[in-house]
């Protein structure tokens, strides 16, 4: 029975890596094709599940600040948009982030040093969090694009009959490994396959040598911004659905840095397999030995468990190898 | 002509190494001194003290301490919250422990204390590098900011969980505790930040400084012309984490008064002192009382137009502070990414050739 239980909370724990992959995934992108360590990809999936929210709800863009400006008292169009079309709009509002992030930010801090350009990355987290708020209002927003949630029954049922002990599992975190797992694999067809993701791959790996050969690096920036901007509408529509859209749903970023500590910064499989360790080892964890210290041991364990790890093997799990030369 | 070295004669190796080569920077310095000390504390209301200068003070300390480490020894560190609260606990512990020890000797300890803290997680700098070290430090932020809030031992076993300063007082004034006068709390924060600048200042021009500029600059390098790695990362987290304890504990018993571990030293405070120091300028002690200028008196401002001028809602006036913060530090990151302590250095060029272009 006990057992039972543990690998109850082992399988919900899979699940919330899942998750946590999803994010560190938007990293990893980034991270290889441009060199930009991109701290604001948690808030970039708040800032697009709050687009969502607010295109799907028919709400007035900056009636917060329109109505401070000139008394007027406005706040909803008083339409409802299908979530299809809604997802359709937030994915092109998203590249059209990744556009202005490109010739406003990126454009300008080319050559400069990597921690110059996590400091602008961090600057950029910090105006979408604003930007975000200011369009869309602070308040908790709940987002339901149609993804089926509660307790899944059928499982509920099967594991009662062989084992004799119901596991409870959400229906939206099948949901979501389902789709992390297509979507992990649309994007690895994509960087084998095309045209664009060999460019994006062999800018990856040099950007000047991509460069003579005529490839745009700009091109493949703003394509790998928009692609980190819709896997984090991915991830925002996941955790938003689980948990409501709110400030805490940018938190999910910190979460995904020991994911990536523990993968490697510039590995794919690195992310998936960091984020399995990652939520199934601190769901373990305060199921074992929370009691016993009190309990939300989730902030912490999994940073700790990362250092503790790296100081093994300081460049993760599936990075790549650091060599140093004078 | 007055911004000039020209027949200021050096006659010693002292006289030719001091901070202020120029003698109108030097007497500025000493009358910026002397105002801050004799005038200021005569003329402080308690709202320029909370709002503007004792915050400015004690994030310059954190500031101060956090580019020894970054900006001179080249370790990024996104813990310095979780230190703030190691300082700011260690003297809750201390200040109710032995209520008869001057507080000045209990913010010292507390320092101490942070040091010691901020050895052991700058141990793992050894093997990582980079970000994953940054990354790594985050771990402090998050273990010890738990720690403060699952241990009950830590604030005392109080109903609220909340550690309060008691009243405290040297030479018969009130310096912690809600009795305390305005110009207490600003001298108090003054002697600690004037008393720290200098001695990272002269930490940083002497054999210390130079060991940790060199491990910054190359570390591998470093070691082969025999600088030790292990003592000069090591001691540069202690130093560091001596200036950020100090500036919690300042900003916890002086300033606050009373604090929450989660909600006074969270994750926000790290990237904030972290952001001091990017603004301000890597590697510059003027750098870092800039930056802490900058990020202290800018929300005060854009509160003053937004709210008080304009009229507009609070939480609105919120967001659209972090969208300008946010704007203005990348804005800073593309025009000057070496900080203000550069556009400083740029000026004071200028200045020394004025009205001549070369």
């Amino acid at each position: 029975m006990e057992f039972l239980y543990a690998s109850e909370v082992l399988v919900n724990g899979l699940m919330a890596g899942v998750m946590y992959a999803l994010v560190a995934l938007g990293f990893v992108l980034i991270y290889k094709a441009s060199g930009v360590f991109n701290y604001a990809q948690g808030v970039m999936a708040l800032f697009a599940a709050m687009t969502l929210v607010g295109i799907m709800e028919g709400r007035v863009p900056f009636a917060h600040l329109i109505n401070a400006l000139f008394g007027v008292h406005v706040s909803h169009f008083g339409w409802t948009v299908p979530a299809f079309f809604g997802i359709a709009l937030t994915a092109l509002i998203m590249v059209g982030l990744a556009i202005a992030v490109e010739k406003l930010v990126l454009k300008h801090l080319v050559g400069q040093e990597p921690i110059i350009l996590f400091m602008a990355t961090i600057g950029l987290a910090w105006f979408l969090e604003g930007l975000g708020d200011v369009m869309w209002g602070a308040d908790v927003k709940v987002l339901d694009v149609g993804l089926p949630q509660g307790i899944s029954d059928g499982i509920e049922a099967a594991t009662n009959d062989w084992l004799g002990y119901g596991f409870f599992i959400d229906r939206l975190d099948i949901w979501a490994t389902v789709i992390a797992a297509a979507l992990v694999a649309g994007l690895v067809g994509f960087s084998q396959y095309t045209k664009q993701g060999r460019a994006m791959r062999a800018v990856a790996d040099d950007h000047q040598a991509a460069l003579s050969v005529g490839i745009s690096l700009r091109f493949i920036w703003i394509m790998v911004w928009s692609i980190a901007g819709f896997v984090a509408l991915v991830a925002g529509i996941m955790w938003g659905t689980k948990s409501g859209v709110q400030f805490s749903l940018s938190l999910i970023a910190l979460k995904a840095l020991p994911v990536l500590m523990l993968g490697g910064f510039t590995s794919i499989p690195g992310a998936i397999v960091g984020g399995l360790i990652i939520g199934m080892g601190e769901k373990l964890f305060e199921y074992f030995i929370g009691p016993m210290v009190g309990g939300a041991t989730e902030n912490w364990f999994a940073y700790v468990l990362a250092l503790l790890f790296l100081v093994f093997r300081p460049q993760g799990l599936f990075g790549e190898r650091i060599i140093e030369r004078v | 002509m007055i911004y000039r070295e020209a027949g200021d004669f050096k006659t010693s190796y002292r006289d030719d190494g001091q901070t202020f080569p120029i003698r109108l920077d030097r007497w500025s310095y000493y009358a910026a001194l002397a105002v801050a000390f004799l005038v200021v504390p005569f003329f402080i209301d308690s709202y320029w003290a909370n709002a503007v200068l004792v915050p400015f003070l004690i994030y310059a300390i954190a500031a101060i301490g956090l580019n020894i480490l970054t900006g001179y020894a080249g370790q990024v560190s996104l813990g310095t919250g979780g230190f703030m609260a190691v300082g700011a606990y260690a003297v809750y512990k201390l200040m109710t422990a032995f209520p008869g020890v001057p507080i000045f000797v209990h913010i010292l300890l507390a320092g101490l204390i942070t040091a010691v803290v901020g050895m052991l997680f700058g141990l793992p700098s050894l093997r990582i590098k980079g970000f994953y070290l940054a990354v790594a430090t985050l771990a402090a932020q998050f273990f010890l900011v738990w720690l403060f809030n699952k241990v009950p031992w830590f604030y005392n076993y109080s109903a609220s969980g909340q550690i309060t300063a008691p009243e405290r007082t040297f030479l018969g004034w009130a310096v912690t505790g809600p009795a305390t006068s305005a110009s207490a709390k600003y001298l108090t924060c003054l002697v600690f930040a004037v008393a720290l600048a200098w001695v990272a200042r002269n930490l940083t021009r002497g054999t210390v400084g130079r060991k940790w500029m060199a491990i910054r600059d190359m570390d591998i390098a470093a070691e082969i012309i025999g600088v030790n790695p292990l003592s000069a990362k090591l001691s540069a987290f202690a130093v560091s984490s001596f200036f950020v304890g100090i500036a919690g504990a300042l900003l916890f018993a002086v300033y606050l008064g009373a604090a929450e571990a989660s909600e006074a030293f969270g994750i926000n405070k790290s990237f904030l002192v972290l952001f001091m120091v990017i603004i301000g300028g890597l590697g510059s002690i003027f750098g870092s009382f800039a930056g802490a200028a900058f990020l202290v008196l800018l929300p005060v401002f854009l509160k003053n137009v937004l709210v008080a001028r304009l009229g507009w809602p609070t939480d609105l006036a919120a967001h659209l502070e972090l969208m300008i913060v946010g704007a203005l530090i990348i804005f800073f990151l593309i025009v000057e990414p070496h900080g203000l302590a550069r556009l400083w250095r740029l000026t004071k060029e200028k200045l020394r050739l004025w009205p001549f272009p070369h």
